[in-house]
């Protein structure tokens, strides 16, 4: 017997809604609101089982349509690969500076992608974030704090 | 009213707010164009930018952006038989094969003139509707903006996700959890934060946004191994022909617009129906109405089969903001977006907003008429230039986007919780995009969480904690029976309905 994959997400889903309505049991409240009408847990409560009446409904119903993917043409390696490279230059943006990380996402997101017209890749970067950067502070006036540029001595 | 449009028009004409209309419109035709990428990731990617904008430039722009993607949608429709987001699936029935006829600029200048004309007749419409509603308006209550906001939600996860109605209540759920982490509003006690204090002040509107739409939405093309802008490289130039009309394609121009005007205008009133539902309608409804001889040329190239969707496509955008500027409540996930980044302005649409800030309210919908304009001026005679753009290479467009997506968020919060939390709701979005969970009800759920919540406490408090508020007032007891129908009808049509 096959297990429809959107049966599994509702099933996760279902799990979270409990989890979700447990929390929602262990928001402390103020001890004068406790058995007011309504309180700062009443609204999540009543959300945890709305979750579960549409997850158990989704699991308990017959499939009419299921919804069949192909998994195995699926790009698992650059979409990835892009994750990691994302994950990466939210963990250098702020020690390496704006620009460098920026810089080097661009490249190694196009490299990625399979692009080897290094021209392109290079001027869709560097300059294109120096352009962009020189957008930012000079005409919209928003601060970058960018360690690397402050070291060069190019940003005060 | 006559002072209110001066206002508008004094506001939306100045020279900062026609050129954010221009760029609004060119940065949305050429993202709209792009298939996968519609007007929601448009406004997505350019609300982080007019945070800086006063509330009105920055409205404009979005406005500009909303009339850009819905055209360039209409121009992949036609051109590469690739709609940009489904409002435009139907004018690829009769786009493509005059297209292929080699009549691209014919079929791209009939999708041109019939949205101007389609959004001029409802901009008209919706210059009468929205003050004459926003006085009824007023006379709902707690229970009843409650009620509205159940039935928005259920209209949408209906008519948006066709055949997938419990995926998309699970959405809209998702959506109205992940509204919920934060702070409560009333009593500042923390909910679902973890001792995270990056939590404390709840999940950015403009974060889950970018996520759900033009992070995941880039993930998704490279996942699938898709390449939007392959087809926009076989674009010749020389193959789109000339974009002028003879007389006889004009009279037929000129019976469907303004039937296809109306039905397009009172579908996108109503909540959840939306630009794809009156496109599909007035192209029905279209075919009915002509001559047997011209019925035979629908989806063979009919200037009527491709007038009509258009038409009501673009009636149906402006017919959306009736329900946004007047109830403060949006019927679509684009209006939802629209939502979002007022409330960020600090603006609470409504019944009051057309007292309180005039200014918005008139200059939005004046906005609107001169994005068309513009849209037809300029547009019109760059489209074959705009549709070689589209060729950038899929290895360069995706990294951009996910760029913009990163820098968006971080500009507004300058911490990289939030660039992690983004990625970790892009993925799971992604996943879900695959078995088809529809994205517009979550964020629709997200914007209307907080306010959702607010209608319920006072309803509750009101009526002392008795559910009865909700059949208590005839008016509620109507939105009640409308829901129950809906969600009762599509449980039945999803899983025990034959065919």
């Amino acid at each position: 017997m096959q297990i429809s994959p959107v049966k599994i997400i509702s099933l996760l889903f279902f799990i979270f809604s409990g989890l979700y309505l447990y929390y929602a049991h262990q928001i402390r409240v103020f001890s004068f609101d406790e058995n007011a009408p309504f309180n700062a847990k009443t609204f999540p409560i009543y959300l945890g089982y709305a979750g579960l009446f549409f997850s158990g409904l989704y699991i308990v119903l017959p499939e009419k349509k299921p919804s069949n993917v192909d998994l195995s043409i699926l790009d698992y390696k650059k979409t990835i690969t892009l994750v990691i490279l994302m994950i990466v230059y939210g963990i250098t943006i702020l020690k390496a500076g704006y620009f460098l990380s920026t810089s080097l996402f661009l490249v190694l997101s196009y490299i990625t992608l399979g692009e080897k017209r290094w021209f392109w890749v290079f001027t869709l970067s560097f300059p294109f974030v120096a352009f962009f950067m020189f957008l930012l502070h000079g005409l919209l006036d928003i601060y970058l704090r960018d360690p690397f540029l402050k070291y060069l001595g190019i940003i005060g | 009213m006559i002072e209110g449009i001066l206002i508008g028009l004094n506001t939306a004409l100045s020279l900062k707010n026609i050129l954010m209309v221009m760029i609004g419109c060119f940065a949305g035709t050429i993202i709209g164009m792009l298939p996968g990428l519609g007007p929601m990731t448009a406004i997505a990617l350019m609300i982080p930018i007019t945070y800086g904008f006063e509330p009105s430039t920055g409205l404009i722009l979005m406005a500009g952006v909303y009339y850009g993607a819905v055209f360039g949608g209409s121009t992949s429709s036609i051109l590469i038989n690739a709609p940009g987001v489904p409002g435009t699936v139907a004018t690829s029935f009769d786009g493509y094969p005059m297209a292929q006829q080699g009549k691209a600029g014919k079929a791209l200048a009939i999708a041109a003139y019939s949205s101007f004309a389609g959004g001029t007749i409802a901009a008209i419409f919706l210059l009468f509707a929205a003050p004459s509603l926003s006085k009824v308006s007023l006379a709902f209550r707690s229970p009843d903006y409650f009620g509205l906001m159940i039935l928005g939600l259920t209209a949408v996860s209906a008519f948006s996700a066709k055949g997938h109605f419990l995926k998309a209540m699970m959405m809209v759920v998702l959506g109205l959890m992940l509204a919920s982490v934060g702070q409560d509003t009333l009593s500042d006690i923390p909910r679902f934060v973890f001792n995270n204090m990056n939590l404390a002040d709840g999940i950015s509107f403009v974060l889950v946004v970018m996520a759900t739409f033009a992070m995941s939405e880039a993930l998704t093309i490279i996942f699938k191994g898709s390449d939007p802008t392959q087809a926009a490289k076989q674009i010749s130039l020389s193959k789109l022909g000339s974009i002028k009309l003879d007389k006889d394609e004009t009279k037929k121009m000129v019976t469907t617009i303004p039937r296809s005007s109306i039905i397009g205008f009172i579908i996108g009133v109503l909540p959840g129906a939306g630009s794809t539902i009156a496109s599909f309608l007035a192209y029905g409804m279209e075919r009915n109405f002509v001559k047997d001889d011209e019925k035979q040329k629908f989806g063979k190239g009919s200037v009527n089969g491709l007038s009509a969707p258009e038409t009501a496509n673009n009636a149906a955008c402006s017919g959306s903001f009736v329900p946004l500027l007047t109830l403060g409540i949006p019927g679509s996930g684009t209006t939802a977006v629209m939502l979002g980044a007022l409330l960020g302005f600090g603006i609470q649409p409504g019944p009051r907003l057309y007292q309180t800030n005039p200014e918005i309210f008139w200059s939005v919908i004046m906005s609107m008429y001169i994005g068309m304009v513009i849209l037809l001026i300029l547009n019109l005679p760059l489209i074959p230039y705009i549709a070689r753009i589209l060729a950038v290479p899929r290895a360069f467009l995706i990294p951009l986007i996910l760029f913009f997506s990163v820098t968006g968020i971080y500009l507004m919060s300058f911490n990289n919780f939030d660039i992690y939390l983004m990625i970790g709701i892009a993925v799971f979005s992604t996943i879900l995009r695959l078995y088809e969970f529809p994205m517009p009800p979550l964020i629709l759920a997200f914007v209307l969480g907080g306010l959702m919540e607010e209608n319920l406490r006072r309803s509750l408090l009101i009526s002392d904690g008795s559910w009865s508020f909700l059949w208590d007032r005839p008016l509620t007891l109507c939105i009640m029976i409308s829901i129950t129908l809906i969600v009762g009808w599509q449980i039945y049509k999803s899983f025990f309905q034959k065919n």
